[in-house]
């Protein structure tokens, strides 16, 4: 365990060698805003928010994966980060079908508190309207393609945390698709342990539990965190 | 100074957006000190005026009255404000668009037809129902628009900021919550 | 097996060599026109002419001219052939063969004669090629391990083996100046380095050859013309980094390249080339074949590894490079097909001869696949720096039927258009790219004046939404609104904004995207948009209902434009 000196935004930041810059960022106050990110699980690099720019790096890179180095200069905030970072989330508006007005998560979505946090008003891109449907096949959680951005936190819960594995990625591109065991309706799972976890990581309102109306549909992550807590560091907090 | 002319207009939404604008309650007095409301739902002109002012237009465009409509505003108006979600987003008008294009028909069918409860039929005499748009399209995919207010329906105290800032001459700017979807 | 067993193989196979030898190309593209039936029927020519002594009809990898395939090619050897031979030693090549030919052709060994197409052996397209991957290549037999060894084959690994320590072999490597061939040009002798000097109990060597740029062909036929100096490169490769254990990811739609390495596997373990104490030394190499799904995106490392770990084929970040931590978190070599093929002949003749081959910064050669609108489409080699104009005009003869080039596309969905007037650049790994293109993997599609530069681009802007993983979002997403807006431009319902909106986006797909195929995506678009901006700002319509709309003066447009 040694530690590294480096600066983020101008202030100097020390970190363990194993840290990455989304941790030392986290430590020392500073934000990064992040969607596919989230704690407890290992990160994948995929949703393109948390990137940041390294002094000497001609690549922008994502803080969530990327590890601290020994006098590295971060940028987490600059004209041209902000612009990608809105671009990004226009293209996710655009994809799916993200109505809040009419969605469980409104008011608790991480996607939609990203938008106006970063001061998206509106997206220049044509809407697709796809045709998603939605699951509701399960006894207690519902799956809306409509809502969801691919983020896979679902997925990385259901192997990692819970064991399952009974979430996963099939199709390619903006086909891509969130299923349940061999592709079948979530309801006739074998291997679901109806724990909930996909729908306590479930950043926007893709994953709900029945019974949620538009509004409705708040996470408890403090759950998935007290698990994480208590396998890594062997803590029971209360 | 001359006291600004402002409009409002309601195209494809459910008037939620208007009934939010009369929530300012007493700033409307404020407000009636200061513009002249030149055309609206609220007030009895049968004809876009010109040279408005301010226009903030509620709803997405969903048939060719709309889109007609909003292409006269945008000439005659200096600055356009999409106002509410269905301007902005197209939002719940657009969920018709999932169907694929070409589903104004079928739209009309289950409108007039399958949910009918007495003399079912689709009204094609001209002139009644204007024709749908093969596709909902948010304000800003049919004109230029300058300034959003997004919500469904904006909180009245958002647009209150607005109608500040703009009524001010300034840049009219929306931060952080201010620009809350949904 | 010994060097003395390796040279009596490489001795009884030259000594078996019968008079004449009629090879005929068993690569996929003539094998698609018949060739196995031209086989077959010179074989019966030959038994029915009673030349079985003196004639044999050998199977051979790719003989290069492939538009004008089947291919047959005659050789002698000894005084007093009956077929003319230039001078330096080519017999006649025959194009279009049918199996009915094959008697007439048989025939002219005997004084006969032939109305079979002939082909021009001193034609440009043959004479301009300077041969190292493809040296085997139309020659020897790829399904018989003694043909490549009497090829000198399996000589390099020999000596690396019994004479060179791992660190020499790198040193050579790094000295000959090979830069990877699947693209990026990255130094091979450094990767190597970077491997040898990770510690690990164990390393993986990886052959990508999930070849998948639209076009492409070059892989394909190293593997079905000469799988064995892939197996050899790879087994040097292993022995200077340290790796017991090699994949080769190869692609479900090349299934003659598959079985063809599959028999070079099983023939090389028989011989003791691969497997436990090759060549008697405590070296083990054993090669194993993962075939891919169909998914382009698996021809990125990372992905690739993770389909070879039987995940879904998806990138992740790097770093860390796969150098560092590969296949199953090992560090892993991964090169390319063509990168392989180059060291064998590299270790045989010498880093100094390689360096001596190209450019200052680009060394060696580089196959091409010729295709598109071109007359002589097939299969080239050529040192690096050759004049682009010498490759498409004086070897390739050309567009057909008196057309005129207007681009060269390199470097498939990742690389860019050349325009016609930029002909005269060296083809090397820096000025492709200071053109806005890439050298890439090999394919090099010619265009004449009655292709829309917009439409090429749309083109590969399709494939690259249909191949994107759908990981990352700026790939995913991003790839879909551009090629959007390439139809709205092609169908002119487009404006200026959409313009700016799809440059704009090309800078943030080019710049966020998680792994290469994002990353250059927009290749296309930016490079077209470059040299034949015109054919895009033809295609736009006024902005009717813009910004300059704005204002008290304004008045309702006439007429409103369709949407």
């Amino acid at each position: 365990m040694a530690a590294r000196t480096l600066t983020i935004d101008g202030k100097q930041v020390s970190a363990d060698e194993s840290a990455t810059i989304l941790e030392a960022a986290t430590d020392a106050g500073i934000n990064i805003p992040t969607l596919c990110h989230l704690d407890g699980v290992y990160d994948v690099g995929a949703c393109r928010i948390c990137l940041v720019e390294v002094a000497g790096v001609a690549k922008l890179l994502p803080a969530c994966t990327t590890r601290v180095s020994e006098g590295m200069e971060v940028k987490t905030d600059s004209e041209r980060l902000r612009k990608y970072r809105r671009m990004t989330l226009e293209l996710l508006f655009a994809e799916r079908n993200h109505v809040c007005a009419v969605c469980v998560a409104n008011g608790h979505c991480e996607l939609q508190a990203l938008a106006y946090t970063l001061g998206m008003d509106h997206v220049r891109y044509e809407y697709c309207f796809p045709r998603w449907e939605v699951d509701n096949t399960h006894p207690l959680f519902g799956m809306d393609h409509n809502r969801c951005i691919l983020c896979a936190r679902c997925v990385r819960v259901c192997w990692h945390i819970e064991g399952a594995g009974t979430k996963n990625v099939s199709g390619r591109g903006a086909r891509s698709q969130i299923i349940s065991d061999l592709n079948q309706p979530w309801g006739t799972s074998d291997t679901c342990t109806k724990c909930g976890k996909c729908v306590m990581a479930c950043p926007t309102g893709a994953l709900f539990d029945k019974g949620a109306t538009v509004s409705e549909m708040e996470r408890d992550r403090t759950k998935l965190e007290f698990i994480v807590t208590a396998r890594e560091k062997k803590q029971w907090i209360a | 100074m001359d006291r600004l002319k402002v409009a409002t207009v309601w195209l494809g939404g459910c008037s939620g957006c208007h009934m939010s604008f009369l929530d300012l309650d007493e700033f409307l007095l404020e407000l009636a000190d200061k513009i002249d409301l030149v055309y609206s739902p609220v007030v009895d002109t049968k004809e876009y005026p010109e040279n408005v002012d301010v226009c903030l237009v509620e709803g997405a465009v969903c048939n060719e009255d709309n889109l007609e409509l909003l292409r006269r505003i945008r000439a005659r108006t200096q600055v356009l404000v999409a106002f509410g979600d269905c301007a902005v987003t197209a939002n719940v008008p657009a969920i018709r668009n999932q169907l694929g294009l070409r589903n104004d028909e079928s739209v009309l069918q289950r409108a007039y037809v399958e949910g009918a409860q007495s003399n079912p039929g689709v009204p094609r005499h001209p002139g009644i129902v204007p024709p749908l748009l093969p596709r909902v399209l948010p304000v800003h995919e049919a004109v230029h628009v300058d300034y959003f207010l997004p919500g469904c329906p904006p909180p009245a105290d958002r647009i209150k900021a607005v109608l500040t800032q703009v009524l001010a001459g300034a840049e009219p700017r929306l931060e952080g919550p201010q620009l809350k979807f949904g | 097996m010994d060097i003395d067993d390796l040279n009596e193989i490489a001795q009884k196979e030259r000594a078996a060599r019968k008079r004449y030898t009629l090879r005929c190309c068993m690569a996929a593209g003539c094998i698609s026109s018949n060739s196995k039936g031209v086989k077959e029927a010179l074989e019966k020519a030959v038994k029915d002419a009673g030349l079985e002594d003196q004639v044999e009809v050998r199977g051979v990898g790719c003989m290069k001219l492939c538009c004008q395939g089947p291919l047959v090619q005659i050789d002698a050897q000894g005084e007093g052939a009956t077929i003319e031979i230039s001078a330096d030693g080519q017999g006649p090549l025959y194009q279009k063969v049918t199996p009915e030919d094959a008697a007439s052709l048989v025939a002219t060994l005997k004084g006969g004669k032939t109305t079979v197409q002939r082909g021009d052996p001193a034609h440009p397209f043959f004479t301009k090629q300077l041969s190292i991957v493809l040296a085997n290549s139309g020659y020897v037999d790829p399904e018989r391990i003694e043909s490549y060894i009497a090829a000198d084959g399996y000589q390099a690994l020999h000596d690396v083996l019994r004479e060179m320590t791992p660190k020499e072999v790198i040193e050579t490597v790094v000295n000959s100046g090979l830069r990877g061939r699947g693209g990026a040009g990255y130094p091979t002798g450094l990767k190597w380095g970077t491997v040898a000097k990770t510690a690990s109990p164990q390393k993986y060597v990886i052959c990508n050859a999930d070849e998948g740029d639209p076009g492409a062909f070059m892989d394909r036929s190293v593997l079905e013309s000469d799988p064995h100096s892939v197996l050899e490169g790879m087994a040097i490769a292993a022995y200077a980094v340290g790796a017991s254990q090699g994949f080769i990811y190869v692609r479900a739609e090349y299934p003659l390249a598959i079985s063809r390495l599959q028999t070079a596997i099983r023939q090389a373990k028989q011989y003791g080339l691969l497997g436990s104490g090759v060549f008697e030394s405590p070296f083990n190499f054993n090669i194993d074949l993962r075939i891919g799904a169909g998914a382009f995106v698996c021809g990125e490392e990372t992905a690739l590894m993770a389909s070879v770990e039987g995940k879904r084929g998806t990138p992740r970040p790097r770093p860390p490079f796969p150098a560092e931590s590969g296949l199953y978190n090992s560090p892993t070599l991964i090169n390319n097909v063509e990168t392989f093929a180059n060291i064998a002949p590299i270790i045989r003749k010498g880093a100094a001869w390689f360096a001596g081959i190209g450019t200052e910064k680009s060394k060696g050669t580089k196959v091409f696949a010729l295709a598109g609108k071109i007359t002589n489409t097939g299969l080239i080699e050529v040192p690096m720096g050759t004049p682009l104009r010498t490759i498409v005009e004086t070897m390739g003869g050309g567009a057909p039927d008196g057309g005129r080039i207007k681009a060269v596309q390199t470097g498939g969905p990742s690389g860019g258009c050349i325009p016609a007037d930029a002909l005269d650049t060296p083809v090397d790994y820096e000025s492709l790219s200071k053109l806005g293109s890439i050298m890439g993997s090999g394919g090099m599609i010619v265009m004449d004046e009655t292709t829309r530069m917009v439409d090429v681009a749309r083109f590969f802007m399709e494939f690259c939404m249909d191949e994107s993983c759908g990981k990352c979002i700026p790939c995913r997403a991003g790839t879909v609104q551009m090629h959007h807006l390439l139809n709205k431009i092609l169908a002119r319902q487009a404006t200026i904004r959409d313009l700016q909106k799809l440059e704009e986006l090309c800078d943030m797909v080019r710049n966020t995207s998680l792994c290469g195929l994002g990353q250059t995506a927009p290749n296309p678009v930016l490079s077209t948009l470059r040299f034949f901006r015109k054919e895009y700002l033809d295609l736009l319509v006024p902005d009717t209902y813009g910004p300059r709309q704005n204002g008290k003066a304004g008045a309702p447009p006439a007429a409103a434009p369709g949407r």
